[in-house]
Protein backbone atom coordinates (compact mmCIF):
# COMPACT_ATOMS: atom_id res chain seq x y z
CA UNK A 1 0.00 0.00 0.00
CA UNK A 2 1.21 3.78 -0.49
CA UNK A 3 -0.22 6.44 2.16
CA UNK A 4 0.65 10.06 2.42
CA UNK A 5 1.12 10.49 6.33
CA UNK A 6 2.08 14.08 8.19
CA UNK A 7 4.40 13.99 10.85
CA UNK A 8 3.78 14.21 14.03
CA UNK A 9 1.35 10.95 13.02
CA UNK A 10 -1.66 9.85 14.31
CA UNK A 11 -1.43 6.92 16.37
CA UNK A 12 -4.24 5.70 14.64
CA UNK A 13 -3.01 5.77 11.22
CA UNK A 14 0.09 4.40 12.49
CA UNK A 15 -1.74 1.49 12.78
CA UNK A 16 -2.61 0.94 9.98
CA UNK A 17 0.90 0.89 8.32
CA UNK A 18 2.19 -2.82 7.63
CA UNK A 19 5.88 -4.03 7.11
CA UNK A 20 6.24 -3.08 3.06
CA UNK A 21 4.56 -0.43 2.90
CA UNK A 22 5.66 2.95 1.24
CA UNK A 23 5.04 6.37 2.68
CA UNK A 24 5.34 10.18 1.49
CA UNK A 25 5.90 11.96 4.76
CA UNK A 26 5.04 15.59 5.45
CA UNK A 27 5.49 17.89 8.07
CA UNK A 28 7.76 17.77 10.88
CA UNK A 29 10.55 15.67 11.84
CA UNK A 30 13.84 15.73 14.42
CA UNK A 31 17.13 14.91 13.03
CA UNK A 32 19.44 13.05 15.33
CA UNK A 33 22.44 10.99 15.52
CA UNK A 34 25.28 9.50 17.46
CA UNK A 35 26.32 11.91 19.62
CA UNK A 36 23.14 14.03 19.88
CA UNK A 37 21.85 10.59 21.12
CA UNK A 38 24.68 10.29 23.50
CA UNK A 39 23.66 14.04 24.64
CA UNK A 40 20.15 13.24 25.40
CA UNK A 41 20.90 9.72 27.16
CA UNK A 42 23.55 12.36 29.13
CA UNK A 43 20.28 14.92 29.61
CA UNK A 44 18.18 12.11 30.94
CA UNK A 45 20.54 10.89 33.47
CA UNK A 46 21.08 13.99 34.79
CA UNK A 47 17.43 14.20 35.36
CA UNK A 48 17.15 17.32 32.65
CA UNK A 49 14.42 17.62 30.18
CA UNK A 50 15.22 17.14 26.81
CA UNK A 51 16.06 20.22 24.20
CA UNK A 52 12.21 19.18 22.39
CA UNK A 53 9.47 17.47 23.53
CA UNK A 54 10.04 14.27 22.19
CA UNK A 55 6.13 13.16 22.55
CA UNK A 56 4.43 11.65 19.58
CA UNK A 57 7.50 13.20 17.27
CA UNK A 58 9.68 10.71 14.78
CA UNK A 59 13.67 11.19 14.50
CA UNK A 60 15.55 11.14 11.38
CA UNK A 61 18.98 9.36 11.73
CA UNK A 62 20.89 11.42 9.71
CA UNK A 63 24.02 13.61 9.68
CA UNK A 64 23.69 16.24 6.64
CA UNK A 65 26.64 17.39 4.49
CA UNK A 66 26.79 21.41 4.69
CA UNK A 67 24.34 23.37 2.57
CA UNK A 68 25.67 25.19 -0.22
CA UNK A 69 24.63 29.38 -0.09
CA UNK A 70 21.03 29.66 -0.27
CA UNK A 71 20.28 26.17 -0.15
CA UNK A 72 18.35 24.13 2.98
CA UNK A 73 20.68 21.77 3.24
CA UNK A 74 22.91 19.27 1.89
CA UNK A 75 22.98 15.72 1.08
CA UNK A 76 20.60 14.22 3.88
CA UNK A 77 20.36 10.64 3.80
CA UNK A 78 19.67 7.83 6.22
CA UNK A 79 22.50 6.58 8.94
CA UNK A 80 22.31 2.87 10.04
CA UNK A 81 19.77 3.14 13.22
CA UNK A 82 21.57 0.14 15.10
CA UNK A 83 23.81 2.69 16.44
CA UNK A 84 21.27 4.30 18.09
CA UNK A 85 19.48 0.86 19.43
CA UNK A 86 21.07 1.37 23.04
CA UNK A 87 19.51 4.85 23.50
CA UNK A 88 16.25 4.28 21.67
CA UNK A 89 13.79 2.18 24.23
CA UNK A 90 14.01 5.18 26.53
CA UNK A 91 12.94 7.50 24.46
CA UNK A 92 10.06 5.35 22.77
CA UNK A 93 9.25 5.10 26.51
CA UNK A 94 8.92 8.93 26.71
CA UNK A 95 6.72 9.13 23.84
CA UNK A 96 9.05 9.12 20.71
CA UNK A 97 6.56 7.23 17.86
CA UNK A 98 8.65 6.68 14.81
CA UNK A 99 11.75 6.76 13.91
CA UNK A 100 13.33 7.29 10.27
CA UNK A 101 16.89 5.13 9.29
CA UNK A 102 18.04 2.53 7.42
CA UNK A 103 19.31 -1.25 8.62
CA UNK A 104 18.06 -3.42 11.27
CA UNK A 105 17.44 -3.03 14.78
CA UNK A 106 17.59 -5.06 18.19
CA UNK A 107 15.40 -6.95 19.94
CA UNK A 108 15.26 -4.47 22.73
CA UNK A 109 13.90 -1.48 20.54
CA UNK A 110 11.22 -4.02 18.76
CA UNK A 111 10.19 -4.54 22.24
CA UNK A 112 9.82 -1.25 23.12
CA UNK A 113 8.16 -0.09 19.49
CA UNK A 114 5.18 -2.86 20.45
CA UNK A 115 5.22 -1.52 23.76
CA UNK A 116 4.64 2.32 22.76
CA UNK A 117 2.96 1.67 19.20
CA UNK A 118 6.23 3.00 17.40
CA UNK A 119 6.83 2.71 14.07
CA UNK A 120 10.20 2.34 11.86
CA UNK A 121 10.66 3.14 8.68
CA UNK A 122 13.69 2.90 5.95
CA UNK A 123 14.78 5.53 3.62
CA UNK A 124 16.79 5.00 1.22
CA UNK A 125 20.58 4.74 1.79
CA UNK A 126 23.03 6.98 -0.49
CA UNK A 127 20.44 8.39 -1.44
CA UNK A 128 20.93 11.94 -0.29
CA UNK A 129 21.04 13.97 -2.81
CA UNK A 130 17.79 12.87 -3.99
CA UNK A 131 15.96 13.05 -0.51
CA UNK A 132 17.35 16.55 -0.09
CA UNK A 133 14.56 17.52 -2.40
CA UNK A 134 12.06 16.69 0.11
CA UNK A 135 13.56 19.08 2.63
CA UNK A 136 11.87 22.23 2.99
CA UNK A 137 13.56 23.60 6.26
CA UNK A 138 15.67 22.69 8.63
CA UNK A 139 16.94 25.14 11.69
CA UNK A 140 19.18 24.09 14.33
CA UNK A 141 17.22 23.17 17.43
CA UNK A 142 20.66 22.39 20.28
CA UNK A 143 24.34 21.10 20.32
CA UNK A 144 25.53 23.20 17.32
CA UNK A 145 28.87 22.45 18.17
CA UNK A 146 28.45 18.86 17.14
CA UNK A 147 28.19 20.35 13.17
CA UNK A 148 27.15 16.90 11.15
CA UNK A 149 25.58 15.74 14.35
CA UNK A 150 23.39 18.72 15.91
CA UNK A 151 19.99 18.06 17.29
CA UNK A 152 18.14 19.55 13.92
CA UNK A 153 14.40 19.96 13.07
CA UNK A 154 13.38 19.30 9.65
CA UNK A 155 9.97 20.42 7.38
CA UNK A 156 9.96 17.94 5.11
CA UNK A 157 7.38 17.25 2.00
CA UNK A 158 6.48 13.81 0.48
CA UNK A 159 9.45 12.22 2.06
CA UNK A 160 9.75 8.76 0.88
CA UNK A 161 9.94 6.02 3.25
CA UNK A 162 9.34 2.42 3.33
CA UNK A 163 7.71 1.14 6.46
CA UNK A 164 10.31 -1.91 8.09
CA UNK A 165 8.78 -2.18 11.68
CA UNK A 166 5.54 -2.05 12.43
CA UNK A 167 3.30 -0.99 15.07
CA UNK A 168 2.42 -5.48 15.60
CA UNK A 169 6.28 -5.95 15.18
CA UNK A 170 6.31 -7.01 11.66
CA UNK A 171 10.07 -6.34 10.20
CA UNK A 172 10.36 -6.48 6.46
CA UNK A 173 13.91 -7.36 7.20
CA UNK A 174 13.39 -10.53 9.03
CA UNK A 175 10.57 -11.11 5.88
CA UNK A 176 9.83 -14.83 5.98
CA UNK A 177 9.12 -15.44 2.24
CA UNK A 178 12.34 -14.11 0.51
CA UNK A 179 14.92 -15.57 4.15
CA UNK A 180 17.81 -14.68 3.24
CA UNK A 181 18.84 -17.91 2.18
CA UNK A 182 23.09 -17.58 1.80
CA UNK A 183 24.06 -20.64 3.05
CA UNK B 1 65.11 12.69 -10.97
CA UNK B 2 61.83 14.33 -12.03
CA UNK B 3 60.64 16.80 -8.84
CA UNK B 4 57.01 17.35 -8.00
CA UNK B 5 56.19 20.22 -5.82
CA UNK B 6 54.04 20.08 -2.98
CA UNK B 7 51.00 22.78 -4.57
CA UNK B 8 50.17 20.65 -7.51
CA UNK B 9 50.09 17.45 -4.69
CA UNK B 10 47.35 19.44 -2.45
CA UNK B 11 45.65 20.94 -5.96
CA UNK B 12 45.01 17.37 -7.13
CA UNK B 13 43.60 16.24 -3.98
CA UNK B 14 41.68 18.72 -3.48
CA UNK B 15 40.11 17.78 -6.88
CA UNK B 16 40.20 14.43 -6.36
CA UNK B 17 37.98 14.53 -3.23
CA UNK B 18 35.43 16.91 -4.51
CA UNK B 19 35.25 14.81 -7.42
CA UNK B 20 34.90 11.38 -5.74
CA UNK B 21 32.10 12.50 -3.83
CA UNK B 22 29.79 13.91 -6.54
CA UNK B 23 30.51 11.38 -9.69
CA UNK B 24 30.85 7.63 -9.67
CA UNK B 25 33.51 6.24 -12.09
CA UNK B 26 31.76 5.02 -15.25
CA UNK B 27 31.84 1.38 -14.36
CA UNK B 28 29.73 1.75 -10.99
CA UNK B 29 27.40 4.20 -13.14
CA UNK B 30 27.02 1.00 -15.79
CA UNK B 31 26.30 -1.49 -12.88
CA UNK B 32 24.11 0.50 -11.50
CA UNK B 33 22.02 1.06 -14.56
CA UNK B 34 22.62 -2.94 -15.57
CA UNK B 35 20.65 -3.59 -12.23
CA UNK B 36 18.17 -1.76 -12.81
CA UNK B 37 17.07 -3.11 -15.50
CA UNK B 38 17.67 -6.64 -14.48
CA UNK B 39 16.50 -6.48 -10.85
CA UNK B 40 13.26 -9.05 -10.32
CA UNK B 41 11.79 -7.17 -7.43
CA UNK B 42 9.44 -4.39 -8.08
CA UNK B 43 10.27 -2.75 -5.21
CA UNK B 44 13.86 -3.26 -5.76
CA UNK B 45 13.96 -1.41 -9.09
CA UNK B 46 12.24 1.47 -8.16
CA UNK B 47 14.93 1.67 -5.41
CA UNK B 48 17.69 1.10 -8.03
CA UNK B 49 15.73 3.91 -10.51
CA UNK B 50 15.89 6.17 -7.51
CA UNK B 51 19.97 5.36 -6.76
CA UNK B 52 19.90 6.29 -10.35
CA UNK B 53 18.32 9.38 -10.32
CA UNK B 54 20.37 9.90 -7.37
CA UNK B 55 23.32 10.27 -9.03
CA UNK B 56 22.02 12.79 -11.76
CA UNK B 57 20.49 15.24 -9.24
CA UNK B 58 24.07 15.17 -7.27
CA UNK B 59 26.01 16.13 -10.94
CA UNK B 60 23.06 18.48 -12.11
CA UNK B 61 23.10 20.15 -8.80
CA UNK B 62 26.22 19.86 -7.33
CA UNK B 63 25.19 17.84 -4.09
CA UNK B 64 27.41 14.96 -2.83
CA UNK B 65 25.97 11.22 -3.78
CA UNK B 66 25.59 10.98 -0.26
CA UNK B 67 25.77 12.91 2.94
CA UNK B 68 28.40 10.65 4.59
CA UNK B 69 31.43 11.53 2.36
CA UNK B 70 33.51 9.37 4.25
CA UNK B 71 37.17 9.53 5.93
CA UNK B 72 39.83 10.08 2.87
CA UNK B 73 41.65 7.20 1.93
CA UNK B 74 44.55 7.93 -0.23
CA UNK B 75 46.75 5.82 -2.06
CA UNK B 76 50.45 7.17 -3.26
CA UNK B 77 52.01 5.06 -6.01
CA UNK B 78 55.37 7.05 -5.97
CA UNK B 79 58.46 6.57 -8.39
CA UNK B 80 61.20 5.97 -6.63
CA UNK B 81 62.67 8.60 -9.07
CA UNK B 82 60.11 11.27 -7.65
CA UNK B 83 61.73 14.19 -5.55
CA UNK B 84 59.06 15.90 -3.64
CA UNK B 85 59.60 19.28 -3.55
CA UNK B 86 57.71 22.11 -0.78
CA UNK B 87 57.42 20.59 1.70
CA UNK B 88 56.06 16.81 3.33
CA UNK B 89 54.10 14.92 1.12
CA UNK B 90 52.38 13.55 4.17
CA UNK B 91 51.15 17.29 5.02
CA UNK B 92 50.25 18.15 1.41
CA UNK B 93 47.80 15.63 1.27
CA UNK B 94 46.29 16.39 4.60
CA UNK B 95 46.40 20.17 3.32
CA UNK B 96 44.52 19.10 -0.08
CA UNK B 97 41.73 16.80 1.98
CA UNK B 98 41.45 19.68 4.59
CA UNK B 99 40.61 21.99 1.22
CA UNK B 100 38.77 19.74 -0.72
CA UNK B 101 36.01 19.05 2.19
CA UNK B 102 35.75 22.74 2.86
CA UNK B 103 35.07 23.83 -0.50
CA UNK B 104 33.44 21.20 -1.84
CA UNK B 105 30.55 21.76 0.98
CA UNK B 106 31.67 17.76 1.70
CA UNK B 107 30.74 16.46 5.53
CA UNK B 108 33.38 16.60 8.00
CA UNK B 109 33.30 12.97 9.83
CA UNK B 110 36.34 12.30 11.05
CA UNK B 111 36.98 12.20 15.27
CA UNK B 112 40.79 13.41 16.40
CA UNK B 113 40.67 10.60 18.75
CA UNK B 114 38.60 7.59 18.90
CA UNK B 115 37.81 7.64 22.83
CA UNK B 116 37.38 11.67 22.66
CA UNK B 117 35.45 11.72 19.46
CA UNK B 118 35.47 15.44 19.49
CA UNK B 119 35.48 16.57 15.48
CA UNK B 120 38.64 17.86 13.85
CA UNK B 121 36.57 20.38 11.44
CA UNK B 122 38.03 19.74 8.42
CA UNK B 123 37.90 15.79 7.44
CA UNK B 124 41.68 15.28 8.59
CA UNK B 125 43.97 13.48 8.94
CA UNK B 126 43.25 11.12 5.99
CA UNK B 127 44.33 7.41 6.21
CA UNK B 128 47.42 7.37 3.15
CA UNK B 129 49.02 4.42 2.42
CA UNK B 130 52.03 4.28 0.42
CA UNK B 131 53.36 2.18 -2.76
CA UNK B 132 57.25 2.55 -4.12
CA UNK B 133 57.77 1.47 -7.83
CA UNK B 134 60.16 2.01 -10.50
CA UNK B 135 60.40 4.90 -12.70
CA UNK B 136 59.53 8.60 -12.22
CA UNK B 137 55.10 8.39 -11.73
CA UNK B 138 53.51 9.38 -9.03
CA UNK B 139 49.63 8.49 -9.07
CA UNK B 140 47.47 9.77 -6.17
CA UNK B 141 43.69 8.02 -6.25
CA UNK B 142 41.18 9.43 -3.39
CA UNK B 143 38.78 6.88 -2.26
CA UNK B 144 36.44 8.45 0.70
CA UNK B 145 35.24 5.58 2.48
CA UNK B 146 31.48 5.53 4.13
CA UNK B 147 31.70 4.06 7.67
CA UNK B 148 28.13 2.63 6.94
CA UNK B 149 29.44 -0.04 5.28
CA UNK B 150 33.10 -0.27 6.81
CA UNK B 151 31.51 -1.02 10.28
CA UNK B 152 30.48 -3.97 7.97
CA UNK B 153 33.90 -5.46 7.32
CA UNK B 154 35.91 -8.23 8.78
CA UNK B 155 39.12 -10.24 9.34
CA UNK B 156 39.11 -14.02 9.11
CA UNK B 157 42.44 -15.72 10.06
CA UNK B 158 41.45 -18.87 8.94
CA UNK B 159 43.25 -22.22 8.97
CA UNK B 160 44.66 -23.78 5.87
CA UNK B 161 42.98 -26.44 6.05
CA UNK B 162 39.78 -24.17 5.91
CA UNK B 163 40.56 -24.06 2.01
CA UNK B 164 38.77 -22.17 -0.87
CA UNK B 165 34.88 -23.54 1.28
CA UNK B 166 36.19 -21.75 4.10
CA UNK B 167 37.12 -18.16 2.47
CA UNK B 168 33.44 -18.24 0.75
CA UNK B 169 32.07 -18.97 4.10
CA UNK B 170 33.66 -16.31 5.37
CA UNK B 171 32.99 -13.74 2.26
CA UNK B 172 28.75 -14.88 2.62
CA UNK B 173 28.69 -14.21 6.27
CA UNK B 174 29.96 -11.05 6.14
CA UNK B 175 27.81 -9.96 3.56
CA UNK B 176 24.66 -11.83 5.41
CA UNK B 177 25.80 -9.74 8.61
CA UNK B 178 26.04 -6.13 6.32
CA UNK B 179 22.44 -7.12 4.77
CA UNK B 180 20.46 -3.68 5.03
CA UNK B 181 23.16 -2.05 6.93
CA UNK B 182 25.71 -1.55 4.40
CA UNK B 183 23.42 -0.08 1.74
CA UNK B 184 23.10 -2.44 -0.73
CA UNK B 185 23.76 -3.20 -3.99
CA UNK B 186 27.40 -3.81 -2.14
CA UNK B 187 31.01 -3.75 -3.85
CA UNK B 188 32.60 -6.55 -2.02
CA UNK B 189 36.47 -6.04 -1.90
CA UNK B 190 38.17 -9.42 -0.57
CA UNK B 191 41.73 -9.25 0.26
CA UNK B 192 43.18 -13.04 0.44
CA UNK B 193 46.69 -14.02 1.56
CA UNK B 194 49.45 -12.19 2.91
CA UNK B 195 49.45 -10.91 6.53
CA UNK B 196 46.73 -9.88 9.04
CA UNK B 197 47.34 -6.20 8.34
CA UNK B 198 47.87 -7.05 3.99
CA UNK B 199 44.85 -9.11 3.76
CA UNK B 200 43.03 -5.76 4.88
CA UNK B 201 45.10 -3.61 2.63
CA UNK B 202 43.85 -5.94 -0.14
CA UNK B 203 40.55 -5.97 0.49
CA UNK B 204 40.55 -2.61 0.18
CA UNK B 205 42.66 -1.84 -3.18
CA UNK B 206 40.27 -4.50 -4.42
CA UNK B 207 37.15 -1.79 -3.95
CA UNK B 208 39.11 0.19 -6.65
CA UNK B 209 39.45 -2.25 -9.14
CA UNK B 210 36.66 -2.07 -11.54
CA UNK B 211 32.76 -3.58 -11.29
CA UNK B 212 32.94 -6.03 -14.59
CA UNK B 213 36.56 -6.55 -14.12
CA UNK B 214 38.55 -10.04 -12.93
CA UNK B 215 41.76 -11.77 -11.15
CA UNK B 216 43.70 -12.68 -13.61
CA UNK B 217 44.42 -16.02 -11.95
CA UNK B 218 41.56 -18.38 -12.70
CA UNK B 219 40.90 -20.66 -9.92
CA UNK B 220 40.38 -16.48 -7.88
CA UNK B 221 38.00 -15.64 -11.08
CA UNK B 222 35.95 -18.90 -10.67
CA UNK B 223 35.62 -17.95 -7.24
CA UNK B 224 34.80 -14.47 -7.78
CA UNK B 225 32.15 -15.19 -10.04
CA UNK B 226 30.52 -18.02 -7.65
CA UNK B 227 30.53 -15.78 -4.88
CA UNK B 228 28.59 -12.57 -6.91
CA UNK B 229 25.96 -15.12 -7.85
CA UNK B 230 25.51 -16.67 -4.53
CA UNK B 231 25.52 -13.29 -3.12
CA UNK B 232 22.93 -12.19 -5.65
CA UNK B 233 20.93 -15.03 -4.93
CA UNK B 234 20.46 -14.25 -1.74
CA UNK B 235 17.34 -12.65 -1.46
CA UNK B 236 18.98 -9.54 0.50
CA UNK B 237 18.35 -6.83 -2.59
CA UNK B 238 18.17 -3.21 -3.01
CA UNK B 239 18.26 -1.34 0.29
CA UNK B 240 18.22 -4.68 2.19
CA UNK B 241 14.13 -4.89 1.09
CA UNK B 242 14.52 -7.85 -1.28
CA UNK B 243 15.27 -8.36 -4.66
CA UNK B 244 17.78 -9.91 -6.99
CA UNK B 245 20.48 -7.79 -6.60
CA UNK B 246 22.50 -7.82 -3.24
CA UNK B 247 26.19 -6.58 -5.05
CA UNK B 248 27.57 -5.37 -7.83
CA UNK B 249 31.11 -7.17 -7.72
CA UNK B 250 33.45 -9.30 -5.88
CA UNK B 251 36.97 -8.87 -6.42
CA UNK B 252 39.13 -10.74 -4.80
CA UNK B 253 43.13 -9.47 -4.67
CA UNK B 254 45.69 -12.12 -3.25
CA UNK B 255 48.87 -12.61 -1.93
CA UNK B 256 51.54 -14.84 -0.63
CA UNK B 257 50.94 -16.40 2.72
CA UNK B 258 52.52 -18.23 5.70
CA UNK B 259 52.41 -22.09 5.55
CA UNK B 260 50.58 -21.83 8.83
CA UNK B 261 47.80 -19.18 7.68
CA UNK B 262 45.14 -18.31 5.65
CA UNK B 263 43.95 -14.44 6.22
CA UNK B 264 40.51 -13.29 4.82
CA UNK B 265 39.98 -9.63 5.24
CA UNK B 266 36.31 -8.52 3.55
CA UNK B 267 35.79 -4.88 2.68
CA UNK B 268 32.31 -4.11 2.55
CA UNK B 269 31.63 -1.12 0.03
CA UNK B 270 27.78 0.36 -0.36
CA UNK B 271 26.98 1.36 -4.04
CA UNK B 272 28.70 4.50 -3.86
CA UNK B 273 31.64 3.28 -4.16
CA UNK B 274 34.06 6.10 -4.69
CA UNK B 275 37.52 6.15 -6.36
CA UNK B 276 38.78 9.12 -7.97
CA UNK B 277 43.09 9.32 -9.46
CA UNK B 278 45.13 11.17 -11.14
CA UNK B 279 49.11 10.69 -12.12
CA UNK B 280 50.78 13.43 -11.22
S1 LIG C 1 27.13 3.01 3.51
FE1 LIG C 1 27.66 4.20 1.67
S2 LIG C 1 25.73 4.80 0.72
FE2 LIG C 1 25.30 4.14 2.82
S3 LIG C 1 25.31 6.02 4.01
FE3 LIG C 1 27.37 5.16 4.16
S4 LIG C 1 28.53 6.08 2.45
FE4 LIG C 1 26.37 6.46 2.08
Amino acid sequence: MEYRLSSPFDPEELKRLRAGDLVYISGCVYVARDAAHKRMQEALDAGKELPFDISGQTIYYMGPSPAREGRVIGSAGPTTASRMDRYTPALLDLGLRAMIGKGKRSPEVHEAMLRNGAVYFAAIGGAGALLSKAITACETVAWEDLGAEALRKLTVEDFPAIVVIDTEGKDLYLREDKKVKIF
Amino acid sequence: MRSVNCESIIKAVKELCIEANYHLSQDMCEALKNAADTEESTLGRSILEQLEKNLEIAASDDIPICQDTGMAVIFVELGQEVRIEGGFIGDAINEGVRQGYTEGYLRKSVVGDPLERINTGDNTPAVIHYTMKPGDGLRITVAPKGFGSENMSRVFMLKPADGAEGVKNAVLTAVRDAGPNACPPMFVGVGLGGTFEKAALLAKQALLRGAGTHSEKPHIRAMEEELLRRINESGIGPGGLGGSTTAFAVNIESYATHIAGLPVAVNICCHVNRHAGREL
